[in-house]
């Protein structure tokens, strides 16, 4: 930029007090008194206690029901994102070697999902998959599948709409990776003789590593604090960390149990965030750095 | 050399397919003319389409939505236009803090943004009501506007102000005449995303929607909760068709592949 920047302390925070008050008033301090609350004892007759304590904390640590819930959250995380890698990242590859207008084509075709409400998108899975869905009847006409299977609120089926739902983050992630990747590089690994397979392992892999540790971590925090998808694909009956705490704040009514379900969710958030990072930074700083 | 050989094209015909297939049974389904879910067999029928303004309580969903979103978006947009500007032409202690800090609430699960919204309206006596909720999604589309704001401030050429400044124009006038004009086009494109990416929010907002404040998405999740029917596949088919419309007007003014790539 021209000029440099300009200096002084009090021009900035006044251009953006507007934003800061905002940001405090409703960000701040609904975050800190959720935190307050989590630590507020809970009576189903006498409502919120007043004293504080772990109590609801010890409860979720040590209640095998939360344990499924939490294991079974981290789980369906964990999948989704392996399957995100394992298709997404071949996708941005294969999207990258096309040529214009297909190219931009394709990538407004599945990125653009993205800009579609995740409801919506759940929904189109809902009637694929149901009983009556047009995956199922397909199966059922190949008699690959009993009449009657559905993967309607089964966790397969929530595997699957949630890959739907996130696979277009891997496939930014990498992508992206992918533009500053030298083709130069590509072409002399091939003229010095090397295989097309060697050219990917030996080259290009290591070169978008970045970009899928970054799609990766996108698609395991957003899977992990999903909430409409496991709601509607997983039903009732497989509850995950997002819909538990859904179910206590307005079916159950224990708030403080639902708080401290939400801070628990949060830190995990913040810390795969925070660990990724430093991973990625440690890892690829000194090379692409 | 740069090419993609058959097995490359045949396993992105499959992810095409995958990522389409759900959208294109939603559109197909939207114009049955059976009264449960079923593909249109014996010919198109609008019936779906007619019942949706039959039914009040979307109609009424929706216009809570557009206000949310039109507030929502509006307001993200002025006071992340400034945080811009301070951001991109001062160094002063605690930039990148400040930075972080209006960009974290993509770091944070909807749901905990919930129920802190929540918790918190029910403290302060302002559940479901309408301020409440565009002030909530303010909180949500913010970084997304910020970001496009961010990125079009920074690609600015200063050579322009600096001349309309020797010339005598006031901070002012140099301002709206030559500043606002070269980032509009960022402006613009980060309003469109802020608006979508609220009137699409669902989870966090079924925490602190009321009744007579139930946003379209909430009302869509409590239906397919009770029922899944062709009046939800046709309302869904309308809102692709408006999604796709405005994906082509961000594309005019922005480029829609710089929104996609960046949204990340």
């Amino acid at each position: 930029m021209a000029g440099g920047k300009l200096k002084g302390v009090l021009p900035p925070y006044l251009l953006s007090a507007p934003a800061l008050v905002l940001y405090i008033a409703l960000l701040g301090t609904p975050m800190i008194m959720t935190f307050v609350l989590s630590f507020h004892a809970f009576d189903f007759n006498k409502g919120i206690l007043p004293g504080f304590g772990f109590s609801n904390y010890w409860e979720v640590l040590s209640d095998s029901y939360f344990h499924e819930i939490f294991l079974r959250t981290f789980g369906l995380a964990l999948i989704v994102t392996v399957i995100c890698v394992v298709i997404g990242a071949p996708e941005a590859y294969v999207l990258s070697r096309m040529k214009n207008p297909w190219r931009s084509i394709f990538l407004v075709v599945i990125l653009g999902p993205l800009l579609i409400s995740v409801i919506v998108r759940t929904l189109g899975w809902a009637l694929l998959i149901g009983s009556n869905g047009v995956v199922s009847k397909t199966l059922q006409s190949m008699g690959l599948i009993e009449e009657g299977f559905q993967l309607m609120f089964t966790f397969s089926g929530m595997v699957i709409a949630l890959v739907h739902v996130l696979v277009p983050f891997m496939v930014i992630s990498v992508w992206a990776a992918l533009q500053k990747l030298d083709p130069a590089v590509e072409h002399a690994g091939m003229s010095l003789g090397a295989s097309q397979f060697t050219v990917l392992r030996r080259i290009v892999f290591p070169q978008v590593m970045p970009g899928i540790l970054s799609g990766s971590m996108i698609v395991f925090a957003l899977t992990a604090s999903a909430f409409a998808t496991p709601a509607i694909i997983g039903g009732r009956r497989l509850k995950v960390v997002a819909t538990t705490a859904y179910d206590e704040f307005l079916n159950t009514l224990n708030w403080p149990l639902g708080a401290t379900i939400a801070v628990l969710l949060l830190i995990a958030n913040v810390l795969i965030i925070f660990s990724y990072n430093r991973l990625i930074e440690r890892k690829y700083a000194q090379v692409f750095g | 050399m740069k090419t993609n050989g058959t097995p490359a094209l045949i396993f992105h015909a499959l992810f095409v397919a995958f990522i389409l297939a759900p959208l294109i049974v939603i559109c197909l389904v939207a114009f049955t003319d059976k009264g449960y879910m079923s593909l249109p067999t014996d010919g198109l029928s609008l019936r779906w389409f007619r019942a949706i303004l039959e039914n009040q309580d979307f109609i009424d969903a929706f216009w809570v939505s557009l206000y949310i979103a039109l507030g929502s978006a509006t307001i993200a947009l002025v006071v992340s236009v400034p945080v811009a500007l301070a951001v991109v032409r001062y160094s002063f202690p605690g930039r990148e803090g400040l930075t972080a800090f209006f960009l974290s609430p993509l770091m944070i699960p909807h749901v905990v943004l919930g129920v802190s919204f929540l918790r918190f309206f029910t403290e302060i006596g302002f559940t479901g009501t309408m301020i409440g909720l565009v002030l909530t999604h303010v909180i949500i589309v913010m970084p997304y506007a910020l970001r496009l704001v961010l990125a079009s401030t920074a690609g600015l050429d200063r050579d322009a102000e600096k001349a309309a400044s020797s010339l005598g124009a006031t901070g002012w006038t140099v301002f709206h005449r030559i500043t606002v004009p070269l980032i509009l086009p960022g402006v613009a494109g980060g309003w469109v995303l802020a608006f979508i990416t609220s009137f699409d929010e669902l989870t966090m907002t079924v925490f602190v929607a009321s009744p007579s404040t139930t946003t379209l998405p909430v009302r869509m999740y409590h239906h397919i909760a009770q029922t899944v029917d062709p009046l939800i596949a046709s309302i869904s088919a309308v809102l692709i068709f408006v999604t796709l419309l405005l994906m082509i007007v961000l594309d005019r003014i922005y480029g829609l592949d710089k929104i996609l790539i960046g949204k990340g």
